[in-house]
């Protein structure tokens, strides 16, 4: 049988768009937000749109942060994090007062530095923007370099950090667009609303 | 054109609008897509929201939608079938509350501010809210600079008079803008052609520009355009098309 995707939802995100894009890919997908459900889970996409300190309390409250962490790094299941999902998957993050992360990305995700405004660039830093992977990227296959994806969002994590496949986007700065090492994969970007160039990181994903 | 103005059909028909327009075709040749509810009688939020989930299955951009959102939770139903973005006009006017919460709960980003402008004499303007069918007193610049403390995250600026006209935008209502406004333009109303977008987006003062007239052209109108703003040597984001993505690599 074809695995399952399971999308969690911690009522953060916009679940429908992602559903859409794995339905488009012929993928089945299930909504959970229990533990039970994401441990079972064959592989896991963590969506989120919202403040970090808040997504991180509800998946503490719902006992969903140590099941991911189970599911993820004692089973070896996928997970992909997208925008606030992949910066939850960060060492901490500074949003709202700050909040520790589930420490799968080697990170921490802060505000925009300040240099961008007196470059005229506003935050949030909201559109399709060019990134660029680096080394052997399984999310980048088959995608031409550098790649048009949409972003949403004002904190980011910065592209210094060690290990890992990083895709990078500049914006005033260079931050970590994208993030992937072993079978943790995430993307601050938003495959599900970046055209073809999303259905096919999302396959990417999906097939890895 | 004017016949078959987006604007001007009966709206509620949801199959005349899946006939006729097949979003999930055209959306690959728009970086966001914009989807109002017009219906001057009684809105119904829980309906529209159908219609949105049906009529964005197989869109993978952007979507902003709006009409008739009253509360936080209208906005919150939009945003669960589909949207990314809400849009409000009247409220943005005579209801600050909804547009601080609106701020609040979903992010600056997450709220599109319409805007819709209509000349009266030479060179003033007024703002119309209730779908165009009510004029607010003062001048547009003091109006839009009383949001300055909590702007939403993007303004939709519609010319009534050129709307539906495929003649070109009006560049003049962006005087009617207090100074400094901190967030994104994206201005509305008169795209005919592939020319009249392109002029536009070489002014500074816009950030995007929206057309639902060329949308009108069924075929291949909207592709022909992004492809002649994007050889005008505007750089626009690049992806794939659908058919040759769907044959060689999956």
């Amino acid at each position: 049988m074809k695995p399952r995707v399971t999308i969690i939802d911690y009522g953060m995100g916009n679940i429908w768009s992602i559903k859409n894009a794995l339905a488009y890919l012929g993928w089945d997908s299930n909504v959970v937000d229990t533990p039970d459900n994401v441990v079972s889970a064959d592989m896991i996409i963590l969506p989120g749109v919202g403040s970090f300190r808040q997504a991180m309390l509800t998946l503490s409250e719902k006992r969903l942060d140590e099941s991911i962490l189970e599911l993820v790094s004692i089973k070896k299941r996928k997970i992909l994090g997208i925008c606030l999902g992949m910066q939850l998957m960060a060492m901490a993050g500074e949003e709202d007062g700050g909040a520790i992360g589930l420490q799968l990305i080697p990170g921490v995700a802060e505000h925009f530095g300040k240099a961008l405004s007196s470059n005229g660039l506003k935050v949030p830093h909201v559109g399709f923007n060019e990134v660029r992977g680096n080394g052997n990227s399984i999310l980048f296959r088959r995608n031409s370099s550098p790649t048009d994806f949409y972003f949403t969002h004002s904190y980011r994590i910065p592209s210094d950090i060690i290990g890992g496949y990083h895709g990078i986007c500049d914006y005033g700065e260079m931050f970590l667009a994208s993030y992937e090492s072993d079978n943790i994969f995430a993307t601050q970007f938003h495959p599900e609303k970046s055209q073809t160039n999303g259905l096919r990181l999302l396959d990417n994903f999906l097939r890895a | 054109m004017l016949s078959r103005n987006f604007r001007l059909q009966k709206v509620g028909n949801l199959n005349w609008l899946k006939k006729n327009y097949d979003f999930s075709h055209i959306s690959f040749f728009i970086d966001e897509l914009i989807i109002l509810d017009v219906s001057r009688r009684e809105r119904c939020i829980s309906m529209f929201s159908k219609v949105l989930e049906s009529l964005t299955e197989g869109c993978f951009v952007p979507i902003a939608a709006g009409g008739g959102i009253r509360t936080i939770e209208d906005a919150s139903l939009l945003l669960r079938s589909g949207a990314d973005k809400v849009v409000i006009n009247t409220p943005l006017f005579k209801d600050r509350s909804l547009l601080n919460g609106l701020i609040t709960n979903f992010g600056r980003q997450c709220v599109v501010g319409s805007v819709d402008l209509k000349k009266f004499g030479d060179e003033k303007y007024q703002i119309w809210i209730e779908s165009g069918a009510a004029c607010l007193s003062g001048a547009p610049a003091n109006l839009l600079g009383a949001m300055l403390d909590n702007p939403p995250g993007e303004i939709y600026l519609n010319s009534i008079d050129q709307d539906g006209t495929g003649k070109g935008f009006d560049l003049t209502m962006l005087g009617q803008l207090p100074e400094r406004f901190p967030s994104p333009i994206i201005l509305a109303g008169g795209a005919g052609n592939a020319k009249h977008l392109t002029e536009v987006l070489f002014d500074p003062r816009v950030d995007a520009v929206a057309t639902a007239n060329l949308l009108n052209f069924v075929g291949d109108g909207l592709m022909k355009a992004r492809k002649a703003v994007d050889a005008s040597g505007i750089t626009l984001a690049k992806w794939p098309d659908k058919n040759s993505y769907l044959s060689n690599s999956l």
